[in-house]
């Protein structure tokens, strides 16, 4: 395979991505492995701009690299976390859990390592949202607004969950 | 045919899925947990936007799909940190090895 834009872009990304991963798994702070976690966010919206997906990469960077990152900072600020979190116990669990996942691992990428589906010109690319809107609005009316009502019932369940419930009997 | 195959998007997806599923399996923060839940269903969205792209029948459907799949992480997210805000709350720590009061 000759080493085209595309194959430079998508190795750079998923490097990103992956060491972003890695760090998470291997830092110590718990900041820190928010922050390495925003890396790996990063990486996979660039991964979605190859795959010619630009709304879905500008919502990954919005969603994840913005909203949920500061959710998560937010959590780890109002509960006492210790500074470090001291790594799991090691012996046969932590082992018996790397084997399992490492085996997990090489059966997957049994059935997908030469998995060539021929590929066909599409045209995701021109005018990528104007399609994601019509197709939404003509198909997914539906699930759209199911999905509007379950981002209010988690709204409104968040709140209840998180209210502070010190006046017992109270029924406020 | 010099662009990227279809297999190394699946093959990043996996990895990335089997780093989350390693720390949602061994991290004790209760935090991590979730954010490592998240990466998950990054690995996830990967494939759907990947065969949209690649699939046997392309098309935007699965793009339609990934962005209903973060809706649901981010409410996901949003639930689970007030159910840990309310468990810190009574129980005064975030490490899931002392959230047992359900064994026993």
């Amino acid at each position: 395979m000759s080493l085209s834009g595309e194959l430079i872009a998508f190795i750079g990304l998923a490097l990103v991505a992956i060491v972003g991963g890695v760090l998470l798994i291997t830092l110590t702070k718990v900041v820190h492995m928010v922050i390495a976690l925003v890396f790996t966010f990063l990486g996979i919206a660039g991964i979605y701009m190859l795959l010619s997906a630009e709304f879905v990469a500008i919502v990954q960077i919005l969603i994840y690299s913005g909203a949920i990152t500061i959710v998560m900072l937010f959590g780890i600020m109002l509960t006492k976390h210790q500074e470090n979190d001291a790594p799991a116990k090691g012996g046969w669990g932590s082992f018996s859990l790397l084997a399992a996942i490492a085996g997990f691992a090489v059966a997957v990428y049994l059935g997908i390592y030469n998995l060539d589906i021929p590929v066909q010109p599409t045209a995701l690319h021109e005018e990528n949202t104007k399609q994601i809107g019509i197709e939404l609005f003509s198909k997914y009316v539906i699930p759209f607004e199911v999905m509007s009502v379950l981002l209010l019932v988690a709204l409104v369940g968040a709140i209840v969950l998180a209210k502070k419930d010190d006046e017992e009997g109270d029924r406020s | 045919m010099t662009g990227v195959p279809l297999s190394a998007y699946l093959v990043l997806a996996l990895v990335l899925f089997c780093i989350g599923l390693y720390g949602a399996l061994t991290k004790r923060n209760a935090v991590i947990v979730l954010i490592s839940i998240e990466l998950m269903l990054n690995a996830a969205n990967i494939n759907l936007v990947a065969f949209s792209k690649f699939g046997v029948t392309p098309s935007i459907t699965g793009q339609v799909f990934s962005l209903f799949t973060i809706t649901i992480a981010a409410a996901e997210a949003a639930v689970g940190l007030a159910i840990l805000m309310s468990l810190y709350r009574n129980r005064k720590t975030v490490n899931v090895d002392e959230m047992e009061m359900m064994k026993n």
